[in-house]
């Protein structure tokens, strides 16, 4: 059976664009699968391009086993990053923006080289990374109460709608990434605290696992794209006056205040 | 708050842990017969307890610091972490095997160990200190045991018996504190070459040495001073592990290294 994913996109894009949450697609469609849900994430990215946005970059989603399983699902989710979403170090979130927006922390990446093809592992990813910085992800789900399965979710463009990176980047050849500690915290209060091989055992392995899935689409990552490799540690709802830290060994500190 | 127990009771209750140490049979918890037993009365039996086994020749090397974290906090109820005294005896090095008879109901932890330099007193401890006292930090692993059945504990209960220890294992790394933050420092814990876990040293309180200050500055009224060649077990970076015979669990530390132990099969 083929399904509209044209009109499911539409439904997607006007969720976002109203700031008005969704029921799950699975509850209509339930026959949604992760390669029509992607036909579907490839819908809402290019509306946002048609509407004058510029793909930036890409990130992870559930890429902790734990989370996989609680989602049924037995892989990770990628989506695409628009300009449109991006805040610069230092500047504040505007809750009001989003529908229910959730923070977590991440390793990011800024690429010096184009990454394409099914055999990139971490060492290529490596070896194509200009910087690593401390980020934060901004996750949106356009379903109300972030009630979705994966098929769900990938249609969602994995739930993308913002990101932040810390003021400081660094080489990341010197440093085993899988090693480095993070500690997250709201308002002064630590929530949870990690290390980088959370995402898939190391966050170059996760970013080299998206790159490979793309190539199985046609898809890759170009020179001066960033990529978010995936949460360390469960996203935290946040609300006007909160503001949420993260904290990296060796990769320094980004922090992002919310109003 | 001050204990409730009589003398005699705190005594005949540390004779049953004496006892579940020896037999390696568990004992119903104190606090299903006296619900009202809190803290105070938990470091009362431990103090009979620990005089029992060190008359037996155990040697203090250390303390252990449990309930660090948040969450083990909210489940027992309490606002601060819990201690008791790591014998020499129990202490085992990287790429040890464990008997696994040894214990009752083992459970695995990784930790940061803080070994110190110098004497530390309270009450007046920061972790400033703290710090200024430690001669390093290892990577360190901790085999919690429960002598009371089925780790059915309320706060008196995991006190008494001594915070729940069973034995440590240290790298023999020990590294300075230069350069780094000892609450960044990244762990992963694998059982069988599988990631249980992450975490950082935060996890332990906050700080690891805001652990060792608030040891020092709890046990200072009762006129005991941290020894210089201590070893502090700083607390849980995750949620404890069930350990089964045969199983291997490894934790590498960023900055501190990795430390490995085996338990024997049965």
């Amino acid at each position: 059976m083929t399904l509209p994913t044209d009109e499911i996109a539409r439904t997607l894009i006007e969720a976002a664009r109203q700031r008005t949450a969704v029921l799950p697609l699975t509850n209509e469609y339930p026959d949604l699968d992760a390669a029509t849900a992607y036909t579907v994430q490839d819908a809402v990215v290019q509306a946002r391009v048609e509407a004058g946005a510029v793909v930036i970059g890409a990130k992870l989603g559930l890429t902790s086993v734990a989370k996989q399983q609680q989602m049924n699902v037995s892989e990770p989710l990628y989506g695409w990053l628009t300009d449109d979403m991006q805040l610069d170090t230092g500047q504040t979130l505007i809750c009001s923006d989003y529908i229910q927006p959730r923070c977590e922390p991440e390793i990011a990446f800024l690429l010096k080289d184009d990454l394409r093809g099914p055999h990139v592992l971490a060492a290529h990813v490596l070896a194509a990374t200009a910087l690593v910085f401390p980020a934060i992800d901004i996750l949106d789900s356009r379903f109300a109460g972030y009630k979705f399965t994966g098929s769900d979710v990938i249609a969602d463009n994995s739930s993308c709608a913002g990101f932040v990176f810390g003021g400081q980047g660094i080489d990341p050849r010197g440093i085993d990434l899988k090693l480095v500690g993070c500690t997250f915290e709201k308002n002064g209060r630590l929530l949870a605290t990690a290390a980088g091989a959370a995402v898939l055992g190391h966050p170059a392995a996760s970013v080299a696992w998206m790159v490979r899935r793309m190539a199985a689409r046609g898809q890759g990552l170009t020179a001066g794209q960033v990529v978010m490799a995936g949460a360390l540690t469960e996203a935290v709802a946040v609300s006007p006056g909160d503001t949420v830290v993260a904290r990296f060994d060796r990769l320094g500190t980004v922090e992002l205040p919310c109003r | 708050m001050s204990a409730i127990i009589t003398d005699q009771q705190a005594r005949d209750f540390a004779q049953g842990l004496y006892d579940a140490r020896r037999t390696g049979v568990p004992i119903a918890a104190f606090t299903d017969t006296m619900p009202d037993l809190g803290m105070e009365d938990g470091y009362a039996i431990q103090e009979h307890l620990v005089r029992m086994l060190v008359a037996d020749g155990e040697v203090i090397c250390g303390y252990k610091l449990g309930l660090t974290s948040t969450a083990m906090q909210t489940l027992l109820g309490v606002d601060q972490p819990d201690f008791g005294p790591v014998f020499a005896s129990t202490v085992f090095r990287d790429g040890a095997e464990l008997p696994v008879d040894r214990f009752i109901a083992p459970r695995m932890e990784a930790e940061i160990g803080v070994i110190l330099a110098e004497d530390l007193t309270g009450p007046h401890c920061t972790p400033a200190d703290a710090l200024q006292a430690t001669r390093g930090l290892v990577a360190s692993l901790e085999i919690v045991d429960s002598r009371i059945r089925d780790w059915k504990i309320k706060l008196a209960d995991t006190v008494a018996d001594l915070a729940s220890n069973g034995a440590i294992a240290l790298s023999s790394t020990v590294v300075p504190v230069d350069g780094f933050d000892p609450r960044l420092i990244g762990m992963i814990f694998t059982r069988n070459g599988e990631v249980i876990a992450t975490g950082a040293g935060a996890a332990a309180m906050g700080d690891p040495l805001a652990t060792v200050a608030w040891l020092a500055n709890t046990l200072a009224p009762m006129g005991v001073v941290l020894p210089a060649g201590s070893v502090i077990m700083t607390g849980a970076l995750h949620a404890m592990v069930p350990v089964q015979p045969g199983d291997v669990f490894r934790a590498d530390f960023d900055r501190l290294g990795p430390i490995t132990i085996r338990m024997a099969s049965e």
